[in-house]
């Protein structure tokens, strides 16, 4: 189980507290582990949410509604209506405001005496050093591998704990990296898969309340973190399967040779994270030929032999079939590759032309030797340029 | 017969199964016998030096196998073992491949 750990706000800083605000967090004050203290420490908190979608819709509201004086919140993105299915804290009427606007809006709601400060930008090596400075705690709710990377290396360049969580499909993942205390994400992960074989939130689906649950687990440790008490998270992996109902956890261990909390540690500053997590051509690599929803019309409509193979499980394909498409699902393009005709060009389609890159990488590792082509934004662009009657999801 | 855990993120490419029945006392063993009855899963499982690749953690019980001898680590009958894969999801746009925006 987790030790005790102390407070990161220091006792110099805590405020008084107002009647008003005494009774707001009376059911607060009456828990001894919280009690006066913790909620003078509670208000003098800075707290940075990066990312306001499943994870920081919870997030921000638990942490708005628990009293924590500043909230940073950063989000380069609008709202969109596929949001609203799990990202809590945006209603239909903010659809296309920016995020930080709508989340700042409902935390005054919930708590007027928030100070929010709003970051409408996307993080980068570049700013967030300049950005994370002086929040005591970071809370991790991005989306993607290269900010994942960036939020632990800024925050143990900093010294600052990092409350994460990540979500899959049914499968939640929650941990508190804090280099003083422990392991950080590094230590957990040394690099990350390459891209593509995860599939975002976007492409792979999210079970809405699976955010719900692993963002106020997020809001849980954020709090403890602030009061001082348990440990809580700290070298401990956090597995939820809201499926299954199943939750397990798993010991974490500090990396002694990690390359940016280890002794030795190589990483000294913020490096380039599009580059670290592949989303840069690797030199060598021959990059993947692609083609665009109206070219492949126009070579349809001109007779052209062409193989199209649609690499989505059947049940993606029965949201928005593509005729003429041969079903061949991405994890099963090697031990399929003789089903293909090598002389003819294949082009490969998914929801918005990602995972069909992997299908094309995976057919060349296993020595195709034809012409693959890709689909630019896959089945969405052709809904969106050629079949007006086809939804877009 | 020990039992592998599959996670969500990889059941692409195990016929959607969530648990595999794998020959072997070994860690390195089970994962070679999943490698083996399901072809498209060892380019994610291995890299190209053979070894696991650093995304991919194999926990036995609450332990990883970094800590307990590697793939080597000796699996004994009703051991449960799990590949634990970074995941990376928190809700926003999804990203172009190639990070262009
Ligand atoms: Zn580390």
């Amino acid at each position: 189980m987790g030790a005790r750990i102390g407070s990161v706000i220091d006792d110099s800083r805590l405020p008084e507290l107002s009647n008003d605000e005494i009774s707001r967090y009376s059911r607060h004050l009456l828990l001894p582990e919280i009690g006066m203290e913790g909620q003078r420490r509670l208000r003098a908190a800075k707290v940075l949410i990066v990312g306001t979608g499943g994870l920081g819709a919870p997030l921000a509201l638990y942490l708005a509604a628990a009293g924590v004086g500043t909230l940073g919140i950063v989000d380069f993105d609008f709202v969109e209506a596929s949001n609203l299915q799990r990202q809590i804290i945006h209603g239909v009427r903010d659809i296309d405001r920016p995020k930080v606007a709508s989340a700042r809006d409902r935390i005054k709601g919930i708590n007027p005496d928030v100070n929010v400060v709003e970051h409408m930008t996307r993080l980068s090596s570049g700013n967030a050093l300049e950005i994370m400075r002086g929040y005591d705690v970071v809370a991790d709710g991005t989306d993607n591998y290269p900010t994942r990377y960036l939020v632990n290396d800024a925050c143990v360049l900093l010294g600052i704990p990092n409350v994460y969580g990540s979500i899959f499909q049914f499968e939640g993942q929650a941990s508190v990296f804090y280099a003083k205390e422990g392991p950080c994400y590094r230590c957990l992960y040394p690099a990350p898969p390459p891209p593509g074989l995860v599939p975002s939130c976007a492409e792979g689906g999210v079970m809405g309340v699976l955010p719900g649950v692993v963002g106020t687990i997020q809001a849980g440790e954020v709090i403890k973190l602030i009061t001082g008490g348990d440990g809580g998270l700290v070298g401990r992996l956090l597995l939820f399967d809201a499926w299954r109902m199943k939750f397990r956890e798993l010991r974490l261990e500090k990396d002694p040779v990690c390359p940016i909390c280890g002794e030795n540690r190589s990483i000294h500053e913020l490096v380039d994270y599009e580059q670290f997590c592949g989303l840069r051509p690797a030199q060598g690599e021959a990059p993947v030929e692609s083609l665009t929803a109206l070219e492949l019309k126009a070579r349809l409509d001109a007779g052209d032999a062409i193989q199209i193979i649609d690499i989505r499980e059947p049940h993606e394909r029965a949201i928005a079939a593509f005729p003429g498409a041969k079903p061949i699902p991405l994890g099963q393009m090697a031990r399929r590759i003789d089903e293909f005709d090598q002389d003819i060009d294949a082009v490969f389609l998914c929801k918005i032309g990602q995972r069909s890159i992997f299908a094309i990488r995976a057919l060349r590792e296993a020595g195709y030797k034809g012409r693959l082509l890709n689909l630019q934004d896959g089945v969405n662009a052709w809904a969106r340029d050629i079949d007006r009657g086809m939804p877009q999801y | 017969m020990p039992s592998l855990l599959i996670p969500t993120a990889l059941r692409a490419f195990t016929d959607g199964k969530s648990e595999v029945d794998a020959e072997g006392c070994t860690v390195g063993a089970l994962v070679s016998s999943l490698a083996d009855a399901y072809p498209d899963i060892r380019q994610h499982l291995y890299g190209e030096d053979g070894g696991l690749r650093p995304f991919i953690n194999i926990y036995v019980g609450e332990d990883s196998i970094k800590g307990t001898g590697g793939l080597d680590t000796p699996v004994a009958e009703g051991d449960s073992v799990m590949l634990v894969p970074a995941i990376a999801g928190g809700s926003r746009r999804a990203r172009a491949t190639r990070g262009d925006r």
